[in-house]
């Protein structure tokens, strides 16, 4: 069964349209990521899904129930806030039982639950604290906490992550993806942080302005964009696009790029549609080359990133590429050089922008 | 060198300072020290140690005035503390109308007591008063409240509360926005009623504020003043005389300055005394919490 389906969801807030009929279906135990850039109304949906916005049009289905018409706290859902929203007056385990002694669980199983999930998020010693004695990955667990303890259908994450410092943000996201394991449920975690996406989740939903843009598993988004949106919203740094014009090619279609360099990628002909294209490119498509190097370009910035170095550059024709160079690059600001540009690797995009790719066997 | 700065940053607060010591801290000691004689508007009085306490002590009007003082305290306070708490919650919303209440409801507090006395005389006055219409057309006998000395406290204290409830209802909306919207919509969802969020999520939150609301109040109806001696001027018999109304009488009615002084520090004295107590009591009660 579905654990949450969503069916022709809309939503504005006054004139300003912000969900443009979504629909979505998830499997039971999945992991989901909401991905999009901010206002792209990916919180707002999770806001939906847990009743704390209404829909104006739209179905959301919880393990085959209808709660779109049902209070947040009779959805059996459980939601871990951006802030944490602990309540500050309450302990710890005041906090985490608060939502079982609204729901009538008798005393000595909320204290069983308590004491079971403090004790898989190592804090049983905190159960006495308050959230102002605590510092922000302790309220962090003890939000985790209180809604592990309702054993939910559905865990809602907002945006886990963003109030950690760095390190705590990979350490915390190791542990959810740990945690993951041990629940019985779905989560739907909302981010902007394709990292975090890309590591968590089963599957990712990219969402940006109103609408969803594409469904799918980690490298599926990321090796097969839907769309120009998608393409250049996950990866970083950004994929390159570039004008091109289609010339001949047998079954596999052949572009030219702006400064005349050909390209022959791995897209099968007969799918691209009419008009103008554009390839996308990333950064480890294009390497910088001496002898293999199909095309010229000037550097404008190297980013020096350890393992590897990103060279910014300018073709002759002034499209701004970006190309990958071993760790040690000697490449300045103004050099001449050469890329090799894989042309197996590109991606055609059409003139609305949806995206064609490698035949997937290949 | 710190020394050198210490005086420098007197100097900022100098002004202050000036007025505090001349029209607070001079005063009180002053009519300390004129408690301690007995003294008219002329002459320089003769010193007579606590005479002027004793006499207060055995003094059955002075004595009445405290009893009263205490009760019509002990109306305002808890009515305007929920009133006023009431309204916020009430209030405490987006939109033009919500705005418009909270500038309708607070419009009391600006006015003088002279201008409330004068409405609420004109209400509570039985043959023509609001009130007493609407008594008549409901077919019973009007109340006299201005003249029957076991209501006459609660109208003073319905006045009162008319008159102040402006002060603390914004406190009370003050606390009620620190409050973050996500605490109420993580009540919601842990399936949390309107009469448990209230209990649970606001009331806890509201905690400092409602300690300041009773405190300040308290300390201010327990000068009450202006409202019983122009609506009843301490009738009927002296049934509405407060303290405060009481050494107004004998330091300006009967020129009794030591004596009113006496009596005025017996008044701070009680007052002091009831602060000191009700925060000893909720910072105790905060101890005991945070435990």
């Amino acid at each position: 069964m579905a654990s949450l389906e969503l069916r022709g969801v809309r939503k504005a807030f006054g004139a300003t349209p912000i969900l443009d009929d979504v629909n979505l279906t998830l499997d039971s135990r999945e992991f989901i990521a909401f991905l999009g850039p901010s206002g792209s109304g990916k919180s707002t949906l999770l806001r939906i899904i847990a009743g704390l916005e209404t829909a104006d049009a739209g179905e959301v289905w919880i393990e085959g129930r209808r709660v779109d018409t049902l209070p947040p706290g009779q959805r059996d859902i459980a939601m871990v806030f951006q802030h944490y929203a602990l309540y500050p007056h309450m302990s710890v385990r005041e906090n985490m039982a608060f939502g079982l002694r609204n729901a009538k669980v008798p005393r000595d199983e909320i204290d069983r639950r308590v004491d079971e999930a403090a004790e898989v998020l190592e804090i049983s010693p905190l159960l006495d604290r308050k959230p102002a004695e605590m510092s922000g990955g302790q309220r962090q667990r003890v939000a985790i906490g209180r809604a592990l303890v309702k054993q939910p259908k559905l865990f809602l994450l907002d945006e886990p992550l963003s109030n950690l410092d760095a390190a705590l943000r990979l350490r915390t996201r190791v542990e959810l993806a740990q945690l993951k394991q041990k629940v019985d449920a779905a989560v739907i975690m909302v981010t902007h942080d394709q990292a975090e996406a890309m590591t968590l989740a089963d599957r990712i939903v990219v969402i940006n302005d109103r609408r969803i843009q594409q469904v799918g598993a980690p490298m599926e988004i990321y090796s097969r964009p839907a769309n120009t949106f998608v393409a250049q919203f996950v990866g970083s740094p950004a994929m390159t696009l570039a004008e091109a014009e289609l010339i001949d090619g047998n079954g596999l279609a052949r572009v030219k790029l702006g400064d005349g360099s050909i390209l022959q990628t791995a897209v099968p002909r007969e799918v691209l549609p009419a008009g103008g294209l554009r390839v996308g490119l990333r950064p480890e498509a294009v390497r910088v080359a001496d002898k293999a190097a199909t095309t010229k370009a000037k550097v404008e910035l190297v980013e020096r990133l350890g393992e590897r170095s990103l060279v910014y550059a300018r073709l002759g024709d002034g499209q701004a590429i970006t190309a990958e160079d071993n760790a040690y690059s000697r490449l300045a600001l103004g050099d001449d050089v050469g890329l090799a540009i894989d042309g197996a690797a590109a991606h055609l995009f059409g003139p609305d922008g949806t995206g064609y790719h490698r035949t997937a066997a290949a | 060198m710190t020394a050198e700065r210490d005086w420098r940053g007197l100097l900022f607060v100098a002004p202050f300072l000036a007025l505090y010591l001349l029209i607070l801290v001079f005063p009180l000691l002053r009519g300390l020290w004129l408690s301690f004689y007995q003294v008219d508007l002329f002459g320089a009085g003769h010193f007579v140690g606590l005479g002027n306490y004793a006499r207060l002590l055995h003094d059955p009007v002075f004595g009445t005035s405290l009893v009263n003082t205490f009760e019509v305290t002990l109306m305002i306070v808890p009515a305007l503390t929920v009133i006023s708490l009431l309204l916020a919650l009430a209030l405490n919303r987006a939109g033009k109308g919500a705005a418009i209440m909270r500038g309708i409801f607070f419009a009391s507090a600006v006015l003088s007591v002279t201008i409330v006395t004068l409405i609420w005389r004109f209400v509570l006055a039985p043959d023509a008063g609001l009130l007493g219409e609407a008594w008549k057309a409901l077919g019973w006998e009007p109340l006299p409240f201005l003249s029957d000395p076991d209501l006459v406290l609660p109208a003073l204290a319905i006045t009162t509360v008319w008159w102040s409830v402006g002060f603390p209802m914004l406190l009370f909306l003050a606390g009620l926005q620190q409050i973050p919207q996500d605490m109420y919509e993580a009540a919601a969802l842990d399936n949390s009623n309107g009469w448990t969020t209230f209990w649970k999520i606001t009331v806890p939150a509201l905690r400092r504020t409602l300690i300041l609301v009773v405190m300040l109040q308290t300390a201010a109806q327990l000068q009450l003043f202006g409202q019983s001696q122009l609506l009843t001027a301490g009738g009927p018999s002296g049934a509405s005389r407060t303290a405060v109304l009481f050494l107004f009488e004998s330091a300006f009615g009967r020129w009794e300055l030591g004596y009113a002084s006496a009596a005025a520090e017996i008044l701070f004295l009680i007052i002091l005394a009831v602060t000191i107590t009700q925060y000893w009591a909720t910072s105790r009660a905060e101890g005991v919490r945070g435990r």
